[in-house]
């Protein structure tokens, strides 16, 4: 096969201006942290010092929190749900205008491919909000029950997985509905959301209706104890959710969860095996695997198995891996050292277990974190491979025979996000959708999203939507709630 | 001439379609609510003191019923629901009289609750084939995609029935979960049990197929925790902790986040339970509280 050279095709990064240090973003304004200790962003392609950022403690927390309330009982509560709606337009716009800035800024700090940032994630945090900006004026119109209301103060925390996307689906349907936020960026992320409080600022969006609040684990825990806090919504680990749940029982906090998955994408024999393939690469290798909904176990029907892998590894073979700034990349750097080493110790724990490893043995970078596309075949229900999630780009294959065995594997675990089908046979499709434990399921695609598609998960994958009429749920209360 | 001699029932449990005793071969005297001018409790029955054995049978009634229940088609379910409530009306008498003891009520007042009981069911059989037109519905994706959203049953759920509302509130509870395709274990009043076993034997007697709703009596406070961390529940409403003696809901809550399950919390505010009143007509809160999205996606190409 013939190998394509590329000519390096890099993003410029002179768009965006990185300040050396970043303070919280409280009651409209930049503050300093007190007493957390401040900690480095890098970039994972390059190991590059992007910006200092600070650590909030549970006072900054709470500072974040009492801004938000007070935002809320005198500004936004009362604002006309049209007026709201204007605010939420306004930014909607301010990020269209500075979408090369965002996705270059995204790309820099998170490590994903700028094709994907520049036409994925920012893209749809545009649509994110221009889609809820026209919900704040609508809400009694959604079905949501009688006399729908703000629920109050919510507590976001943020995976870094989708940065300022996660950022959209948390604020804008927050905002819409008629709260006020105190969100929380991954430590490893923070700067999109850091960028964001300025368009906040642009927008002239009142003070306090949105603090972001930066640090780790503990500053987290901070939003989801703190007293003030009416909601919570959360995305991240299945380990962190229950934690979460188990921290708001016997109070009056309401939560959204979409935590962890391992998507089952199912191909069955008659279907269009290279489309198969394609979404099988989309389902697994998109943003290095780190998504919650991938389709990070194939399941193929055991007659064209051997062909399905062999045309897999073809594909994969021609992933360009590497530089995430360069605009033909496919594949970029792991987001952090730590989640470089749980894949690694995963994928050791496969090849133990006895499962068969290949990978497209492209060359990698010396800097930064990298990880080659990998297949796992002769995988077993039982291998901790086909059970844990492993959050990169490492898929598994496992074998069927009828669709019902199908089924009953793709069901076999404790998580329920997503699953896909492949197969040209319209009724199976139906069916198949049917049996599946799983919010979405995407027939003949994958990883696709909409702010107008619900989106959550089944059983440990959490629980709420985000996204559609579905999403708006979480944001209200409804009829005698107190 | 002497008074005819009547013949008294053995109250039972309710676990998959059939009426067992608690395996544990305990029971416990129930007594009528006072009213009126008596002075000295009224024995009215030994209820079967319902184990941790119990519950999990009935998990495992309730999971092996739940696919066959959820498959059957919208219209199926409605019309084996709406049966139940004839059945019911058919049961007046009994059930006025459970009710009225139970709760001490004129019987005026019994049959009230009877009829809004009843009228209750029917209510919610009626939603069986509406509620995912309600709930769901086609999402306008900006791409050539079909994507649609619908609502399915969460699974097998454990519910608290309220302690006070012993009918009109164990159907406004009971019903909701099951109308979507939900199958259920039911933990009945502790101290008023006998309306709960009079609705098993009306849904032994309806088409509801056993193992659908799920009747254990007992202490609440005994059997809730083992079905609130039980791993195969996927979702538990803790209406009737509030005023059941030695239940902390916020305790049951914690172990049901053992498994991510889909928690009800009671009424009230605060750490405070309060059981609500259920006079006025629910809205869909406590249906699509048990109710998981499922969204799919297809392209449109020619």
């Amino acid at each position: 096969m013939p190998t394509f050279e590329y000519a390096p095709a890099p993003e410029s990064r002179a768009v965006v201006d990185i300040a050396s240090s970043h303070g919280l973003f409280i009651g409209g304004e930049f503050v300093e942290a007190t007493g957390g200790k401040p900690f480095k962003t890098v970039n994972p392609a390059t190991e590059e010092v992007l910006s200092e950022v600070s650590e909030a403690s549970a006072d900054d927390v709470d500072a974040a929190v009492r801004a938000a309330r007070t935002a809320y009982t005198r500004v936004w509560s009362r604002m006309s749900g049209a007026d709201r709606g204007k605010y939420l337009y306004r930014i909607a716009r301010i990020i269209q205008e500075r979408a090369r800035e965002l996705a270059v800024l995204e790309t820099l700090d998170n490590g994903k491919p700028i094709k994907e940032s520049r036409d994925v994630d920012i893209p749809l945090v545009a649509a994110h909000f221009f889609y809820h900006a026209g919900w704040a004026d609508k809400l009694s119109y959604a079905s949501l029950g009688e006399n729908p209301r703000p629920v109050g103060v919510v507590g976001q925390v943020i995976p870094w997985n989708f940065p300022l996307l996660m950022l959209a689906w948390k604020v804008a349907p927050a905002l819409a509905c008629g709260n006020t936020v105190v969100l929380k960026p991954a430590e490893t992320t923070p700067l999109t959301a850091l960028l964001f409080a300025e368009i906040c600022q642009q927008a002239e969006l009142p003070p306090g209706v949105v603090n972001i609040v930066t640090g780790a684990g503990a500053t987290g825990q901070a939003i989801v104890d703190h007293p003030g806090i009416d909601k919570l919504a959360f995305t991240g680990s299945t380990g962190v959710g229950k934690m979460i749940a188990r921290s708001i029982a016997g109070t009056r906090k309401k939560a959204t969860l979409e935590l962890g998955g391992k998507g089952a994408n199912i191909i069955f024999d008659d279907a269009a095996i290279d489309q198969a393939v394609e979404g099988i690469v989309t389902g697994i290798f998109f943003n290095q695997g780190h998504v919650c909904c991938a389709g990070s176990r194939i399941l193929v029907q055991e007659n064209v198995a051997d062909e399905v892998v062999r045309r897999l590894k073809r594909r994969l073979g021609t992933l360009r891996v590497g530089d995430p700034m360069d605009k033909n990349t496919d594949v970029g750097a792991i987001n952090s050292r730590a989640q470089l080493q749980r894949i690694e110790e995963l994928t050791a724990v496969g090849e133990k277990e006895g499962a068969e490893r290949w990978d497209s043995g492209c060359a990698l970078p010396t800097n930064g974190f990298w990880f080659r596309p990998t297949v796992f075949s002769n995988v077993s229900q039982t291998h901790r491979i086909a059970q844990e999630e492993i959050f990169g780009p490492v898929v598994s294959v496992l074998t069927f025979r009828t669709p019902g065995e199908a089924v009953a594997k793709a069901n076999n675990t404790p998580y329920g996000l997503s699953a896909g089908i492949w197969t040209e046979k319209g009724s199976r499709i139906l069916w198949m959708a049917d049996q599946l434990r799983a919010g979405v399921v995407w027939a003949n695609t994958f990883n696709k999203f909409d702010p107008t598609s619900p989106f959550g998960g089944y059983k440990e994958s959490g629980y709420g939507r985000e996204g559609g009429r579905h999403g708006l749920e979480a944001y209200v209360k409804t009829g005698s709630e107190q | 001439m002497s008074a005819r001699v009547d013949v008294r029932k053995t109250y039972k449990l309710y676990i998959g379609g059939k009426f067992p005793r608690s395996e544990s071969g305990r029971s416990y005297e129930v007594m009528a609510a006072p009213s009126g001018r008596r002075a000295t409790p009224r024995f009215l029955a030994n209820a079967a003191m319902g184990s941790r054995k119990d519950a999990r049978d009935a998990v495992v009634a309730a999971r092996k019923a739940q696919p066959g229940w959820a498959g059957a088609t919208a219209y199926n379910r409605g019309q084996v629901l709406y049966r139940v409530a004839e059945v019911m009306e058919g049961r007046r008498a009994q059930l006025a009289q459970d009710v009225r003891d139970s709760e001490g009520l004129t019987p005026a007042r019994a049959e009230a609750v009877v009829s809004a009981a009843i009228d209750r069911w029917v209510w919610y059989a009626g939603w069986a084939d509406k509620y995912p037109q309600v709930l769901g519905g086609l999402n306008p994706v900006a791409g050539p995609y079909f994507d649609i959203s619908a609502p399915e049953p969460t699974g097998v759920v454990a519910v608290l029935a309220p302690q006070a509302s012993s009918l009109l509130g164990l159907v406004s509870v009971v019903a909701p979960v099951v109308v979507s395709g939900n199958t259920c274990v039911v933990l009945a009043s502790e101290e008023r049990p006998l309306p709960a076993i009079d609705l098993a034997e009306c849904l032994a007697t309806s088409d509801v197929p056993g193992g659908v709703v799920n009747v254990v009596t007992g202490r609440t406070a005994e059997v809730a925790p083992w079905l609130a961390s039980h791993r195969d529940v996927n979702a538990i409403d803790l209406t009737g902790a509030a005023d059941a003696p030695g239940v902390e809901w916020g305790e049951l809550e914690l172990a049901a986040a053992e498994n991510l399950k889909r928690v009800l919390r009671p009424g009230g505010s605060g750490p405070e339970a309060v059981e609500p009143d259920f006079e006025p007509t629910p809205g869909l809160s406590r249906l699509s509280a048990f109710l998981e999205t499922k969204t799919v996606w297809h392209p449109k190409g020619r």
